[in-house]
Parts: C-alpha cells; structure tokens; sequence
C-alpha cells in the first residue's frame, strides 16, 4: 500500500493522519461543518485584508544556526493588491551587499502557479524563475517564501478544530492543508484571535506529518485604522535547532506605488 | 601475611560453616536487593557513545553538524543488475524517493531523480528534479538523464555508480534527544518499505547503508551477544567445570556463585544507571570467565582433601587456608587491572573494567561466604578424579633436565613473536565493524565495491568574511583544492561548492560549456546563487553545504574503500599541507565520522599506555610485598608481561590490523595473566621456604598448580573464544587476543619460568 500511495503523498499524508481518521469516525455533517467553518474563517480573514491598494515595508531577517552564529538579510518589500487574484509581490534586496539591489518580482494567483521574475543588477538582466517553487528556503532562513505572505485562500483546505485562550484573547485553531502537491506540508495548525482574526501562531507539519516549524507573531500594528500588521515574526525550526526572526519595520499603506513598478521592465528600474 | 592468619582465617571459616544456612539467606537476601536493580539497565546503539564528550574530532564534527545540518544519514543502493536508466528502473527510483520522505525524522531526501538539474530555457533559469515521471520518457529523453547524470559531479559516482549500473538516495536525518528509539524506528520503517519493494521487484537489489543502520546493527549485535554469547558461555563453563571436577554437585556450588556473581554485577550496573552497547555488552560473559576461576581453586582444593580422606568440614577448612589468600591476590591484581580501563579514552572500555572490576571483588566475597556454606549443605563425595597427575610430572622432569635448551629455545620464540608487532597496525574502520552475518555488513560492502566509497573527509571552508563564498578567489582556491583532491588515489567523489556556481554560470550563458567556470564577479556569482536558491523546493536546499552567513561551505571527499586509519589520517595531512601551500587562508582539519573514528584507537592507545604502565608497576609491586623476595618479584614480570606482547606479535603476523580492542588488550589479559604467575610463585616460594631445592620445588608446585592452571586456562580461553565468535570487531578481536595471550602465558608458565627461576634463584634456604 505505501508504495502506491507514495507517488501521491498528499494522499498518503491524508491517509496517515492521524486527526483525519479520527474525523472519519465523526458524522459527516459534523466534518463538512468543521471543514466550512473553517473556510468561513479563512474568507473573513481575507475580507479584513481587503481595499488596503498596496504597502511598503522593510524586512529584516536574522538567521541563528544551532550554534548560536547569527546572520543578517535585509530587504524592502512592495505589495499591490490586485483584484480578483493573488497580489503582486516585489522584494529588493539591501543585505547582503553582494545582492544588493537584485530584486525579486512575484505575481501571485488564485488558480495556478505563480510568475516569478528575479532582477540581477550584476547581470542587467531580469530571469523568470520557471519553478513552481515556493516551499523552498528563502535566503537561506527558516521561512519559506509561502511562509511570508498570506496565503490565498484558495491554495488550502480547512478544517475548525476549536476555540482557546492565547494570552489575554481567545483564538479560534484552523487547520489548513495544502492543494498543491509540491507544497512542503502536509498541514498547518494556525492560531487567529476571534476578534481581528490576526494570525499569533502557525505550527507547520512535514509530508511524514512531524512538527517541522513553528511560527510565532508578535508586535501588531493597526493601519489605516483597519489593517492589522506583525512587527515581529519568529521561525523555529525543531528538527533542525536553526531559527529565523523576521522583523517588519516602516509600514506605509496606500503610497503612490503604480502597477507599472511591478512589471519585467519595471523590475529594472527598481533601486 | 602474618602467623596469625591461618588461624584467624580458620575461625572465620569455621564461623561461615557453623552457620551456613544464614550465610546462604544473607547472600541471597543481598543478591536479590542487588539484583532488582537490573530493570534499570539501559541498551544504546548510539556509535557516538565510543568517543568521551571532550574528544577534539568529536566536538569538531557536532561543531560541523550544528553550522551545517545533521550529518546522520541512510543511504539506499538500488542495483537492477543493468543500467539504470529505463523507465523501469528510474520511475522505481521516484517511488521511492518519495517512499522515503515518509521515513521518520527524515529531513531530507538526496536521489538520483529528485537531484535538482538547472539549465537555461530562453534564456532563463530552469531548476527540476532530474526525473519527473519516468514513466512517459521517450528513449531520446533516458539517454539525455543518462547523459546529465553522469556529467554531473554533484552525483556521478555518488547517487549514480560510474557504470551506470547502480542508483541511489540518501536520507538525511535529524535525530531527537533519544536517538536509540529513532534509530530503530527508522531502520523498521526502511526494511518494511524495503521489503514491499523487494517483493514487488525480486530482480532488483536494495541495499541499505550509512551511520543510522549502522547504530542499528550496533543495537542488534549487542543484543546478540547478551542474549546469545553469555548463555552460551555459561553453557561451556558448566561443562568445563563438570569435567574438572567430575562431580555434579560440586557443579552446583560454582554454578550457585557464578549465578550469584552475575545476578548481583548486573544488578549493581542497573542500579548506577549502566548503558550497554556492543564494546560492553561482553561484561556478563568476561565476569562469568574470571569468576570462575576463584570458586574452582576452592571447590578443587575441596575435593582434594576429600580425596585424600579428610572428612568435609577438614577439607573445606583446608582448602580455605590453602586458597583465601591467593584467591584474594588474584582477585585484587585482576579488580586493579580492569579498573585502569577509566584511562581508556572511549567510555564503554571504563563502564567495562569498572563492572567487571566489581564482579571480579563480587565473585571473590561469594567465594569466601556463599561458596564454604554451600559445600558444607551439600552431600559431598571424593571426586574419582583425584591422584597425581603423572603428566605434570614428566613435564616438570623434562622442563628441568632441558632447562638451559629451554630458555634459549624460549626467548628465541619469544623475541620472534614479538618482533611481528612491527607488522601491527592500528586502525578502526566502521565499515567492519560487523562480520558478514549482518546485513548491514554485506550492504555497505556491496556499495563499496558497486557505488561508492563510504568514508569521507569533510572540510568547512571558511571564507572569513560574510557572503565570502561567492568571492572569485575563495571559489577559485576551493575549486583548486576539490580538483588536487580529486586527482589523488584515495579519493573517489568530490562534493565541492563550485561546481554549482560553474553549472550556474554555464545557465546562465544559455548553457554554453565554455562557460563552465568560476563567474568573475564575486556580486554577480552571489546573484547566481540567489535566483538558483529561490527556485529550489522544499528538502532540496543548499543549507547543507554552506553555512548561515554564506561565509563557509562543505567540501566532502569520499574515500576509496579500504582505506586504514593512518592511511586517512595521512591523507588529512597531504591535504591540510595542499591547503597551507596553495590556500592559507582555508587550511583546516578534516572533520566528520570517518576521521573521528580514524583517531580513536590512536587517542585510545596513548591514553591506556599510561594506565597500563602504571597498573603494571603498582600490581608488580604487590607481588613483590607478597613474594617478599626482590629476585622473584623481577623474574615474575617476564611471564607477566611478555604474554601480551607475543599475542600482539602473533597477530601482527596473522592479520597486521587492530583496532580498540588491541588499545585496552594489554589491561584485560595482564589482569588474568599476573593470577597464574601468583598461584605459581606463591607456591614455589613456600616450597622453597620448606627447605626444596629449586628443582625439588618446582617438581612440587607443577604438582600442586600445576592442574589448576590447566583447567582455570582451558575456562578462560573457552569462555574468551566464545567472545570472539561475537559479530562485532571490537568483541572478537578482543576475545581471539586475549584468549592467544592466556595460552602463551601458560606456556611461559610451565615453560619459561621454571628454568628462568632455577637459573637465576641461587639463595641458599
């Protein structure tokens, strides 16, 4: 049996999972209500993040490995909003130096992989990245470019497990698994305060289903009186003992950012 | 010993028999307390626990892990008996790449499929697995795979045989705190999925290696030679016995000690918070040997006097005054020499002597509680094996008329023995760690030969600065340094860093070979670096090669099988000098498990030269205050000593490679060899003192000894044979040296002492 299923872990990390069996014992109706609730969740989510048109942010990153040793990266993030898809992403890099000034355009979508473009200021040249990829390591750290940003809600099912206490507020716990096979999880557990639906805590689990990572977010800013932004974001991972803290700084929403500056040619003029 | 003595030792014996039922209740009563502790004894297969904590190549090699990633590994060989490259065969490989992300504490998955292939696609950067769906490959494609694989450094000769004959996957792993219950996990959960795979596809080979199987047949062989190897060397010590003394009941009272002796050593590791593996697992079975001895020298004695028509209570009081003493002595001497195994630079060899140090003193308060009150419980009988031994006494005659021939003949043997230790060379090799009756030896040989070379030389390359790694001139000396290492013999594959900054630098000029090299711009490599870091996926990411600040990278060289630690350690010369030559600023030692093991007996040697220099001196010492006799105390070294030397030289002769067990061989045999030499000379000594000639006396202590040295011999050598039909290195060399080392002392004994003693003992009495 295991080797069938193998060649489709997805469905074998469904099967060996444990929650899910144990749903299967559940009634039904109970799982598909589990299974909206935590997909209404997920849109309101969304809904709250909606209308912001775009914002800028700095990022710094600081890579620890089990030995303590530490390692810096800093880059500038851009976001566009785009109506009716993903959001368009654009990354430039400051730190390292030997990178500085590469930048790092993504079109995220709803329905198919993402386009990625990575501008290479060594080169003058902008080269699409034809992998599917967004499970991998970014720069080196903990986080995984899927880590960084919300997802969309379409690259997930759900699943409600339960409401519970996190420091002074409740939050309601969601199970997420991923649609696409290339994915490096098999599930998620995501922890979002029932008032704001802000995320606290993301614990992320392998294809074997072990406990790879935990996010932890702290630091919550509000913007334009309605959207709330992390300052801080810490990635442990436990199979490793290497971690990632993330620290997002100088959030402006609703800049003069056009759409032109997240397009191949703009990519070049980027600084 | 004072006059006082015999008597005070004849009361406290008499005390013992007059109240053997209660002496047999608080032995027991003492036993079971102790024994109830063995619950907490503790079996580990973690390799690691070999090396002491503060072993430099030890921490240089945790120090590597925790800048790179884990180095715990398996690797799978996949050997369809033709080329790898059909559909057949690849799609099998994809399965099972997948297959073995589900592996326990897998972190990563290395394979010939899933080996992430870049190149440029109009101008752009294409990264994917090498394979992806093997099954719908045109002929024109396999051949293209074919032709990738075996251009690519990364994994020809690594995860691809040169032949093309034999695939492979390596899992990487992260180990929790107790590694011990992973390991198994992880070795059950790769048979089971092996074993799907093999019933599926019985013409292909599978063939599993690397460090976690190898914890695992370090757990499976202990396990064997506890379950195993001590009953069955109880078995032939009871019949040894039997034979010995030819009386059933007899028998039973050395049968009753041993139990007692082992029940109460086991229980006492289980009570300090013991941890076998397989260099101690033999505790049981080398305590069980030694103690014997003890219980036999008064049991015999016993059954003499009644031969000789004492009634038993005489009897055994005889015995007790005849025997106490040495058995204390040799009891001592042998607690003494274990004891120095705490020098041994690999802890197991310290638990090892401590405990078998503690059954030794154990057996001998046994001896003299438990064993008097059970020979007078049970109906004794003269044994039928009673009388002279007229052998002994030809032998006596012959060694005395042919005493000048002997000593010549004997130190010409001798000094020819010995002089084969130049041969000797000490090396440990964890591929041969195990014979041929474990699985995981027959793999790792098959990949060997097939694959691969499994040792290797790790090298961390610092740049000295953040992001130096892209740095033209570090990535030019690396690539310097990878090509030296490549063209030397030793060496099989080489993993080096820039071989992925030319394959970039090539994609990035639409694939033109020309441009296979080194980027000349240090901010243009480290952009390379970038956009092919941000498009490789999950489990594949360079984390394991270069270090968080990309200032260092990992260069593996694979040794060529066969390789003996000085040839590595050698090796690690040439290269740090190639380094120091050509590269300054990157010269650093080798590192990783190969190297590590590649010093232990070496470090171990050193460490227990000292100890057992000093142990010898100390024991020597004591001999010379019990033999109160400054000319035999000097004489009695020579057949101390010269016994291990001559095994050491016959092995030298016979095989040429030792490893651990040859570094603490010297402490384990001396401690049983100086009780023979007691028994004898203490013996010698009184005769001498009773007015004998030295011939007279000699002709008097083979008579009195003389039996009991053969049959003590015979146990020994039985019981440290049985050790050597363990499995494991360590185990069988140890045994097979130690057991050389008992016979060649015995034959000193008869041989080489007694003409040395009448040459060189002129006093007058």
């Amino acid at each position: 049996m295991t080797m069938n299923l193998a060649r489709r872990p997805i469905a074998y990390g469904l099967a060996a999972f444990v929650p899910i069996a144990i749903a299967l014992d559940t009634p039904a109706s109970e799982l598909a209500e589990a299974e909206q609730k935590g997909l209404d969740i997920a849109l309101e989510a969304r809904q709250k993040k909606v209308g912001f048109e775009n914002f800028t942010a700095s990022q710094v990153m600081v890579l620890r490995n089990k030995q303590g040793r530490e390692s810096r990266r800093a880059l500038r993030v851009k976001v566009m909003e785009v109506e009716a898809d993903g959001d368009r992403s654009l990354f430039v890099f400051d730190e390292p130096r030997d990178v500085q000034g590469t930048a790092f355009l993504i079109h995220g979508h709803k329905d198919k992989a993402d386009d990625q473009w990575l501008y290479l200021p060594a080169l003058k040249r902008v080269k699409r990245i034809s992998s599917a990829n967004r499970s991998g390591s970014f720069m080196g750290s903990e986080f995984a470019y899927e880590d960084m940003s919300p997802p969309e809600v379409e690259r997930f099912t759900y699943r409600y497990l339960r409401d519970e206490p996190c420091g002074e507020l409740t939050c309601t716990v969601v199970e997420r698994f991923p649609v696409d096979d290339k994915s490096g999880y098999s599930r998620q557990v995501v922890w979002q305060d029932t008032e704001e639906l802000r995320l606290w805590k993301v614990e992320y689990f392998d294809r074997k289903n072990a406990h790879l990572k935990t996010l932890t977010v702290d630091g919550y800013q509000r913007y334009l009186d309605r959207y709330w932004q992390a300052s801080n974001m810490n990635m442990v991972n436990h199979l490793t003992g290497k971690s990632t803290v993330l620290t997002w700084t100088d959030y402006q929403f609703q800049t003069d950012l056009v759409a032109m500056e997240f397009t191949q040619t703009g990519l070049r003029r980027v600084r | 010993m004072a006059d006082a003595g015999p008597v005070a030792l004849d009361r406290y014996t008499s005390v013992v028999l007059d109240r053997r039922w209660p002496v047999v209740a608080v032995a027991g009563l003492a036993m079971l307390a102790l024994t109830a502790g063995a619950v907490f004894i503790g079996v580990t297969n973690d390799h690691r626990v070999l090396f002491d904590e503060h072993n430099p190549q030890l921490l240089a090699y945790e120090a590597l892990e925790e800048t790179y990633t884990e180095s715990d590994t398996a690797l799978i060989a996949v050997a369809p008996g033709a080329s790898v490259f059909t559909r057949e065969t690849l799609s099998l490989m994809e399965s099972l790449t997948e297959a073995a992300w589900q592996t326990p504490h897998s972190i990563r998955v290395d394979s010939l499929t899933n080996y992430n292939h870049s190149e440029s696609v109009e101008d752009d950067l294409a990264v994917g697995p090498l394979v992806d769906g093997a099954e719908a490959l045109s002929d024109d494609a396999l051949a293209r795979v074919e032709q990738i694989a075996m251009d690519a450094p990364e994994i020809a000769g690594r995860l691809v045989s040169a032949d093309g004959q034999v695939a492979a996957l390596a899992i990487t792993f992260a180990l929790p705190d107790d590694a011990d219950a992973a390991v198994i996990e992880i070795t059950e959960h790769l048979n089971e999925v092996l074993d799907e795979y093999r019933s599926e596809h019985p013409e292909v080979g599978f063939h599993v290696t690397g460090d976690v199987p190898m914890n695992r047949a370090f757990a499976d062989a202990t396990r064997d030679d506890m379950e195993k190897l001590t009953p069955f060397a109880f078995i032939v010590i009871v019949l040894v016995t039997i034979a010995v003394l030819r009386s059933a009941l007899a028998t039973v009272a050395v049968v009753a000690v041993l139990m007692f002796t082992i029940n109460t050593t086991l229980g006492f590791a289980g009570w300090v918070g013991t941890v076998f593996n397989p260099v101690n697992a033999g505790v049981p079975l080398i305590v069980l040997t030694i103690a014997v001895a003890d219980s036999i020298h008064i049991v015999s004695g016993t059954m003499a006097g009644l031969g000789k028509g004492l009634a038993k209570r005489d009897a055994i009081l005889e015995s007790m005054r005849e025997n106490a003493y040495p058995v204390f002595l040799t009891s001592v001497t042998t607690a003494i020499a274990f004891l120095t195994l705490n020098a041994s630079e690999a802890p197991p060899f310290r638990v090892l002597g401590n405990l078998v140090a503690f059954g030794v003193l154990c057996a001998f308060v046994y001896s003299m509680t438990l064993l008097p009150a059970l020979l007078a419980i049970l109906p004794l009988r003269p044994g039928r094996g009673g009388g002279k031994w007229v052998f002994l006494d030809r032998l006596a005659s012959f060694v005395i008329a042919r005493r000048t021939t002997l000593i010549w003949v004997m130190s010409l043997v001798t000094v020819g023995l010995i002089a084969g230790i130049s041969q000797l060379e000490f090396t440990d090799n964890w591929t041969k760690y195990f014979d041929d009756r474990y699985e995981f030896r027959r793999d790792t040989d098959f990949i060997v030969e097939n694959l691969t070379g499994l040792e290797s030389w790790e090298y961390s390359l610092d740049s000295g600065e953040e992001g130096g790694i892209t740095d033209p001139q570090y990535l030019r000396d690396v690539e310097a340094f990878a090509q030296w290492l490549r063209a030397q013999g030793e060496v099989s594959h080489v993993q080096a860093f820039p071989d992925i900054m030319k394959r970039l630098n090539k994609n990035m000029h639409g694939d033109d070979p020309s441009y296979y090299r080194i980027p000349e711009d240090g901010a243009l490599a480290a952009q390379y670096l970038l956009i092919y870091e941000l498009s490789l996926p999950f489990g594949s990411d360079l984390n394991n090669r270069i270090d968080i600040a990309k200032s260092a990278t990992r260069l593996t060289a694979m040794a060529r099988g066969g390789l003996t630690a000085r040839e590595q350690r050698d090796f690690d010369a040439r290269a740090q000098a190639y380094l120091e030559a050509n590269a300054p600023d990157l010269v650093t030692p080798a590192t990783g498990f190969t190297i590590t093991f590649a010093h232990l007996s070496q470090r171990n040697i050193e460490s227990m030269l000292q100890a057992t220099i000093l142990a010898m001196g100390g024991i020597s010492v004591i001999l010379l205050l019990v033999l109160r006799s400054w000319r035999l105390g000097v004489i009695s070294l020579i057949p101390n000593y010269l016994p291990a030397a001559m095994s050491f030289g016959v092995w030298g002769y016979l095989v040429g490679q030792v490893g651990l067990a040859g570094s603490v061989m010297t402490a384990i045999a001396f401690g049983i060899v100086v009780d023979d030499t007691t028994h004898f000379l203490t013996k010698y000594r009184r005769a001498r003192n009773e007015g004998s000639s030295p011939p007279d006396a000699i002709r008097a202590t083979f008579q009195a000894t003389g039996r009991a040295l053969w049959t003590t011999t015979a146990i020994l050598v039985a019981g440290f044979l049985v050790f050597a039909s363990s499995g494991f290195e360590v185990s069988w060399t140890l045994g097979v040296l130690v057991a050389i080392t008992l016979s060649l002392a015995l034959v000193a004994d008869f041989l080489l002492l007694p003409p040395l003693l009448m040459a060189l003992d002129r006093r007058k009495t």
